[in-house]
């Protein structure tokens, strides 16, 4: 065991740890960022740099700082290292300086993306960035890609952070794609269109961080916040695939079947495509209850904060009025700085 | 003249021949080695002091002493000759005129290490280097000095010679390991490093080509010698590749410790600067280390003469120093346009970014875009103050050094020649207009 101080608090972990799943152990508000790290798939991470933290202490028998910040997610913790994340200034800086990076070529297509509510990238943006950009180049397009009978592809919102490389690498038998070309010229692509087929092959759909590998069964269909997820199962045939799935119901109707997921966005048991795609009838379900939402959604409540009141305007309004304000958001009272979205 | 250990019989007709090259000592330190225990070579390879010659100067016998030694397991040693830094084209020389140096390196190296295989990954571009080193290798083998039971000394290796596609990150020692498995060429996170999983996930060393061929002097005159060599921490002699506008530019083997002054102006290097112009400014070892302007490279900020040593260059820090990095020496006149010269390495390094991490991948892009801008008349004073920024985003926040290597040209061309910068964005018309260049004081930050 390794007893490591994150942020000032300590924690026990076992040897072989990473610091993002030490500070997961602890939770809340301090746990780092991860766009590319992705618990199930094996060798992700460190790659899209969000998690960055630093190290004060090496460990208790080199208690040296580390000389650059370091990617959590991949980062072994040591017995007496000492992190910090977000009482660090530097790393406050860098992260910003990351959803920067990462905005510059993901469009703010929002309002049409059918991944908005469930966008890591759209959190991260907004718990970790600014509002504005200094960019002002050329951004990057692409034609919508067709890469098979369930999965589209709009390479315009990819942020390249391997997810959906390592899912087909290590749950299917033939991957038949990955990132082409160099820098920021790269791109996920198949090679040849209309080739990924295989059964398992909507899990990409699950782990893509934004909106750049959609359902087709599902796209347009309804915005996620005007859906009810409930979780049911069903006796899969599939040898590999256990049937627990998340059903996104509109009234009566199943719009869309997902994966189970946990607190911090991963799937927790992949499905197979026939669970996915085709059982959308709630007779084919065993249905146990209403899922749990958690952070990584504007469908939580309370996730995003409501602009702010500034106290001394509050002070002047009426009673009635403030009372009224309470009872309707979208304004919030109380705190001394607001933020907006 | 300086004393030549590398390039010593360069000159010698047939030297790429195993024969001539037998003939002038070759092979000697590979006889000497197999006479030694393994750990005895690593023990003079660290008595010599010498230090890695691809960039990043790391002492080679420490980073052979960090091998993990598990028994039973595979261990690799692996050339890096994907030479390609802007500037640097020094171990092509080497491997093209002196094929054996190289192999004899390797064997001797490999015997210390333990490899029973190793490779030689080379540059795709190198076509015509692959193919001279493959000769000598079968040469060397036909000769016993490879294959089985080597010299009779019961050690056998074999040496393969792997060419790449010709992608610079493929220099970085992790991504050469990926391409020469087989995968895309993209930088590993480090921990674990290769001296504990490297090559097919088994302990590698991976070293430049100049640093393998010079074990072969170091054996031979023994590490001690050697260390006697140049100065201080920067012992024994090293190729420079000097070009730009030099009046003889060219590859040229130092004892480290010559002033910089003197390899720039003297007739037995580089001759002084062409067409008789006055010299702006330097970068010292490869386009990625920072730019100095003639004041700071000639003499350090307290004065003293600026030697051609890894302590010397480096002295001041980022702020007055700068690297000798791989040896990569290019020379600039004073029509040089530094904002054009940025924007044209920023270029390079955008291109070859891998793309695998955010911070180098974006931001290499949006650098050359800016200082593409700023090159052409169409840039604003925020955008210099904005190219320093994105620099600092990127570096010591990516997976790869080739973060750094992108930020810090441009780092330093605006901390050294803001000046120059300014004019761009002042006088876009007149900064633009062919053959116009700056003449404007240079302001040191």
């Amino acid at each position: 065991m390794a007893k490591i101080t994150f942020d000032g608090i300590e924690v026990e972990v076992p040897d072989g740890t990473t610091i993002l799943n030490a500070a997961r152990q602890i939770g809340g508000g301090i746990v780092p960022p991860a766009m590319c790290y992705y618990t199930p798939l094996k060798g992700s991470g460190g790659k899209c740099r969000a998690c960055l933290v630093r190290v004060a202490a090496g460990s208790a028998k080199d208690p040296r700082p580390m000389p650059k910040l370091v990617a959590s997610c991949i980062t072994p913790v040591q017995d007496g290292m000492v992190v910090e994340n977000t009482t660090s200034q530097q790393v406050l800086d860098v992260r910003k300086g990351i959803v920067e990076m990462l905005l510059i070529n993901h469009p703010l297509d929002c309002p049409v993306c059918d991944q908005a509510g469930e966008c890591d990238l759209q959190n991260f943006a907004f718990e970790h960035g600014v509002s504005t950009t200094r960019y002002e180049e050329e951004r990057r397009t692409f034609e919508k890609i067709d890469i098979g009978p369930y999965v589209q592809l709009h390479m315009t919102r990819c942020i390249l952070c391997y997810r959906c490389v390592y899912t087909a690498n290590q749950l299917t038998d033939n991957r038949v794609h990955g990132v082409l070309g160099r820098g920021d010229a790269s791109e996920i692509g198949t090679y040849i269109e209309n080739s990924i087929d295989n059964d398992f092959s909507g899990n990409v759909i699950d782990v893509c961080p934004v909106g750049a590998l959609t359902d087709k069964t599902w796209r347009f269909k309804q915005r996620v916040w005007f859906t009810k997820p409930v979780n049911a199962h069903r006796e899969c045939s599939h040898e590999k695939c256990n049937g627990h799935v998340t059903l996104w119901y509109k009234g009566k109707d199943v719009l869309r079947v997902t994966a189970r997921k946990d607190e911090y966005g991963e799937v927790k048991e992949w499905i197979c495509n026939e669970c996915r795609f085709e059982k959308k009838e709630t007779a084919d379900w065993v249905i146990e209850g209403p899922a749990h939402i958690d952070r990584s959604s504007v469908i939580a409540q309370n996730h995003y904060e409501l602009p702010v009141i500034n106290p001394q305007v509050i002070a002047d309004l009426p009673e009635s009025t403030v009372r009224e304000l309470e009872q309707n958001p979208p304004l919030k009272l109380g705190g001394l700085s607001g933020t907006s979205f | 003249m300086g004393r030549k250990l590398l390039t010593e019989y360069v000159n010698v007709e047939g030297i790429e021949t195993f024969a001539v090259y037998r003939k002038h000592g070759g092979y000697r330190s590979v006889e000497k080695a197999l006479k030694m225990t393994p750990e005895e070579v690593v023990e003079e390879v660290k008595k010599s002091g010498l230090r890695g010659r691809g960039g990043a100067g790391f002492p080679t016998g420490l980073k052979w002493s960090f091998l993990a030694k598990p028994e039973g397991v595979p261990r690799y040693l692996v050339c890096n000759a994907d030479e390609s830094e802007p500037g640097t084209f020094k171990d092509r020389y080497l491997m093209s005129k002196l094929p054996h140096l190289l192999i004899e390196g390797m064997i001797a190296g490999s015997y210390a290490l333990g490899a029973r295989t190793s490779y030689i990954y080379i540059r795709g571009e190198l076509l015509y280097v692959l193919r001279i080193l493959e000769k000598a290798i079968a040469e060397a083998y036909a000769a016993g000095f490879l294959g089985e039971n080597i010299q009779g000394s019961g050690y056998s290796l074999d040496l393969h010679v792997h060419p790449g596609a010709g992608a610079y990150i493929c220099g970085e020692e992790t991504a050469l390991l990926e391409s020469l498995e087989g995968k895309r060429g993209n930088p590993r996170n480090k921990p674990p490093f290769p001296a504990v999983q490297g090559l097919y996930a088994r302990p590698t060393v991976v070293n430049n080509v100049e640093s393998i061929a010079s074990v072969v002097s170091i054996l031979n005159m023994g590490g001690e010698e050697y260390a006697k060599i140049g100065v201080g921490k920067s012992t024994g002699t090293k190729l420079f590749s000097a070009c730009g506008h030099l009046n003889k530019p060219g590859i040229y083997e130092l004892e480290l410790g010559v002033p910089v002054e003197e390899f720039i102006y003297s007739d037995e290097y580089c001759g002084g600067i062409w067409k008789g112009r006055e010299l702006k400014a330097v970068v010292a070892g490869g386009s990625s280390v920072p730019i100095l302007p003639k004041e700071l490279i000639l003499k350090t900020a307290a004065g003293e003469d600026r030697l051609m040593t890894y302590e010397s260059l480096s002295d001041g820090g980022f702020i007055t120093g700068t690297m000798l990095g791989s040896g990569g020496f290019i020379a600039m006149d004073e029509t040089t346009s530094i904002v054009k010269n940025t924007w044209n390495f920023a270029r390079f390094y955008h291109h070859e970014s891998c793309g695998q991490c955010s911070p180098c991948r974006e931001g290499t892009g949006w650098l050359e875009k800016v200082l593409h801008r700023l090159a052409h008349g169409h840039g604003s004073m925020h955008d210099i103050d904005l190219i320093v920024s994105v620099a600092k985003q990127i570096e010591g926040n990516t997976i790869c050094p080739l973060g750094e290597a992108a930020a810090w040209p441009v780092a330093a061309a605006v901390r050294h020649f803001r000046d120059e910068f300014e004019w761009y964005v002042t006088h876009p018309q007149e900064a633009t207009a062919p053959g116009a260049y700056y003449r404007g004081n240079l302001v040191l930050a």
